[in-house]
Formats: structure tokens, sequence, C-alpha cells
């Protein structure tokens, strides 16, 4: 087996050699400490400075505004906890979604054992929240609105804006887990309202473990790491200062190239998901029609079951994600394919394929032509279709 | 994560398919939870001359199934009946912790399939 595609960019990309580039003096001639007021210091400060203009920037923000984290995990938690235990004066409630990251589900889960409490609503068989959902489940004790702007899964986007503005009207903080958006959904924090939003380096052509969190100016916000004065004294902890620089040029690229980015994955995503329809029967499209992330398609397929889904494209050389129980460690498929409203038979054959990049439409061909022959042969050896032929 | 046995009987599982008027069909697990097996067994003068096997379920699902079958084709039914999981797990060089229930699963089956041959046969 000599042929690789990744089809899994939602879960991470590779680095681009433009980024790594601007990385690799970091690590061996501008290693100072920020901190440090000697030159190698203020060499590595400068950078790090440089890196949160380019962020700032990119999401219409001001450099103030911009907190470099280790991940889009600890964004997320930074603002779950860093919210709540600041503004507990003002009330206890949070509203979320049912189809978040866990990063945001299980800090909720822990908050919950706090005495906080929180709303986690329902979405349609799309994935999309309502907007009269969210409005009925303001109470005047609600701190805090957090949503994701693009899911993971299956890549539906939220009516950002809209949600943007509800929050704001009634004066509730709102955050968006946009890990999955940034370069792939122009944002711009003002315009939509967003007080806070997470993001991830590696998600979009960066590297691993750095992550930034933007907090609007004058959000009441305490400290999730403590320590150090470091990040204004907002975030404590040396920077780190190489994966900060790979951070600010690949989100640079990325919205710099986001028009044709996305031209080229809708294209790509398209072929993939009208050839998948096309060729294999009792197949279902998760999420919604239009409004998803351009790279992402996700499927059910009656019958089967992820995990042998997966093994097998693993031995064709494809590389993609299933949200069915044996995959994701637990005896429950996805929360996300439940919370569509999918039983859980349909939810075990659930694949997932983001485009990116480095993929061709030779790649979508090849997907096409060994996908239907590997459904078929799992299908095949399944006494759930038995029954279905047996019935026809 | 699988080792080589188990990815051996994955790709090329033994003994896959149905037996048209099999003497003993086992089915155990549910859709819900992910795993079905279905087993189908041809006995003649108590010996297992024929056994296939149908899964929907996950790479060690299928994998326990392909060896279970071979572990009792040939075998009396008394000895077939003997089958346990751990023998299962043993056969295939182990099994990841959270999927010693696929084999808990192929042994049931088995059994299944032979309480329902003895129950066709008044045995």
């Amino acid at each position: 087996m000599n042929k690789r595609i990744y089809l899994d960019h939602s879960a991470t990309t590779s680095t681009k050699p433009e980024v790594l580039e601007e990385m690799i003096p970091v690590f061996t001639d501008y290693f100072g400490n920020p901190s440090s007021i000697y030159s190698f210091g203020r060499e590595a400060k400068k950078l790090v400075d440089k890196s949160r203009e380019r962020v700032a920037k990119a999401l219409g923000a001001l450099p103030e505004e911009i907190f470099f984290t280790a991940g889009g995990s600890e964004s997320d938690n930074w603002v779950l906890r860093g919210v709540s235990y600041a503004n507990k004066n003002r009330g206890n409630h949070i509203i979320t979604t049912s189809i978040e990251h866990h990063a945001i589900l299980h800090t909720c889960e822990q908050l919950e054992k706090e005495g906080f409490e929180v709303t986690y609503l329902p979405v349609d068989s799309y994935g999309m929240i309502s907007l009269e959902d969210l409005k009925a489940a303001i109470t005047d004790k609600t701190i805090l609105i957090s949503i994701m702007y693009a899911n993971n899964e299956i890549g539906t986007i939220q009516p950002i804006e809209e949600i943007g503005k509800i929050a704001r009207e009634r004066n509730i903080y709102f955050h968006t887990d946009a890990v999955q958006a940034v370069g792939n959904v122009k944002i711009d924090v003002k315009a939509q309202n967003i007080d806070m939003l997470s993001l991830s380096a590696h998600k979009f052509y960066g590297p691993k473990g750095v992550g930034a969190l933007y907090v609007r100016k004058g959000t009441k916000i305490a400290n999730l790491i403590t320590g150090g004065g470091q990040e204004r004294g907002r975030r404590a902890g040396t920077e780190n200062v190489p994966g900060i620089v790979g951070l600010g040029k690949a989100i640079e690229l990325a919205t710099e190239n986001i028009d044709k980015y996305n031209e080229k994955l809708l294209k790509l995503r398209t072929k993939l998901i009208n050839g998948v329809m096309e060729k294999i029967p009792y197949t279902r499209l998760n999420g919604h029609p239009e409004k998803r992330l351009p790279g992402n398609a996700n499927f059910c397929f009656q019958f089967i079951e992820g995990e042998s889904l997966l093994l097998n494209l693993d031995m064709k050389g494809v590389a993609a994600s299933s949200g069915s129980a044996c995959t994701s460690g637990s005896l429950d498929p996805s929360h996300v394919l439940l919370a569509i409203g999918l039983p859980h038979e349909i939810a075990h054959g659930s694949l997932r394929l983001t485009l990116g990049d480095e993929n061709t439409e030779e790649d979508v061909d090849y997907v096409l032509e060994v996908l239907p022959e590997i459904v078929q042969r799992l299908r095949n050896m399944s006494p759930l279709y038995e029954k279905v032929k047996g019935g026809k | 994560m699988y080792s080589d046995k188990v990815m051996d009987h994955f790709t090329s599982p033994r003994n896959v398919g149905e037996i048209e008027n099999a003497d003993g069909i086992g089915e155990v697990g549910n859709a819900k939870c992910g795993d079905i097996m279905k087993i189908y067994l041809k006995i003649e003068n108590d010996i297992i001359k024929d056994v296939k096997f149908k899964t929907f379920g996950c790479g060690a699902a299928v994998a326990t199934s392909s060896i279970a079958t071979e572990m009792i084709k040939g075998k009396t039914v008394e000895e077939a009946q003997k089958l346990t999981n751990k023998a299962v797990v043993e056969a295939l060089d182990g099994l990841p912790p959270q999927k010693i229930h696929c084999s808990v699963l192929a042994e049931e089956a088995v059994k299944a399939a032979i309480e329902d041959y003895k129950k066709k046969h008044n045995k």
C-alpha cells in the first residue's frame, strides 16, 4: 500500500512549510524568554506581539484582546470557568448546546457540580439550534452563552451573528468555540457581537499545542492558569514562542487565502457527497446541506459499523473518522449524532471525511472507487443487511 | 491497537455467510450497542460439519466471530459448547480491554446456536 489519502482535516492538519519556516529560527536563534529584559527576551517578545497582531487582524479584534493558550480545550475551559467565577454575583446560569465539543460539555458538567446551572439547547435534524429556544432559555441569572461556531463532526454552522445580537441585547456574554471555523469561515468578532472566541492553530495548518482566546475588552473573566505575569497577567506560563509564531503565520495565510480555499474544498466536497449518495444506497448525509464547513462530509451507512469501515479504509490508504461507539472509546455513539435524532444503530455506521489543502480531485475519485466496495463488503457480512435484502 | 491475528481475521474473515436449512442458528447482541453476531451450524452425527457467521460490528467483533467459527468447526457439539471467551481472546493473541465484550458475544453466539440445535432436535 503506497497510496495515502488524508481525509481527517477536522482532527488535525499538517503544518504548512511557510509556517514551519518562520518557526524554526525561534527554536534556535530567537529562543529568549519574552519576559527577560535583555535583547534575547525583547526579540522573542516582539515575535509574540507580531503574532498577536496577526491574530487580531484575522478576527477583526484588537491585539490586546488576544491571549495565547495551549489550544482550543484550554481556551474553552478558561471561558467557562473564568466567566462563571468572575460573574457569580450576577448569576449562575450558562446556556450552551448539546452538540458542543467535550472541552465545553465536560467543563459544564464540572461547573454543574459546583452549583452552576447549565441549559443544553437541543438541535434540529441538521444540527442547528433554534434562536427561539435560545431566547426562551435566557433567565435573569444567565451570565454566559457558549455556542460553537461550526460543529466538528457534522460541520453545521450556527447563526452566530444572530446569537451575538440576542446576547448583546440581553447584556449576556457570548462565547463561541470557533476551533473548526477559523480558516474556513470569515469571522469578524465586532460585527458578529462575539465577546469571546476560542481557536486552535493545528486546525488551520499551524502547529499543535497552541491556541488563542479572544476576549473583548471589558469582559469580566477570571484567570484559569495562575502563576507569572505573562499575557498581561491573564495567562501564566512562559509563552510557547515558536508555537505562537506558527499560529500567527498560519492564521494570516488562512485568512488571506480563505476564498480560494473555500472554493476548492466546496468543489471537492460537492463531488464527494454527490458521488457517495449516488453510488451507495441506504446512506444518509448528516449535517446541514448548505450551512456547513466547506470541507466536511459526514455520512451514515446503514447496516454497518464505523470502526470496521475505518479499518478497511485505512487498508486502502484512506484516513477518516467515525462517530461509532467503538471509535469514541465508550459504549455510546457520538453525542452529536444522537442529538440530531439518529437512532443508535444508524449512528454506529457514521463516517466523517474532512477535506483539506492537499486533497485533489483524484483523491475524491479514489474514495468514490474504494468506499462503495468496502461498504458493500461489510453489508454482505452484516445480519442486518440480510433482513433488508430478504424483505425486498 | 489490534494484534496481527485480529487484523488477519478481520481482513480475511473465515466462514462468512449463511447456511440454508441450518441445524442451529444463534443470534446475539443488538444493533443499539453496535454488535450483532449470527452463527449458523450444520450438524451431522453430533459433529459440527459446517459453520458460517454474519456480524454487524467493529473489527474485533468480526475477528472474534471468525476465529470462533474456526475453533468449533469439526468439533463435537459437546466440545463446541465448552468454547470460552477466554479461549477466543487467547487464540487472537489478545484483544484491547474495551473489546473483550466482543469475545463474550462470540461465545454466546456459539452457545445460542447450539441451544437452538438442541431445541430443534429435542436433545
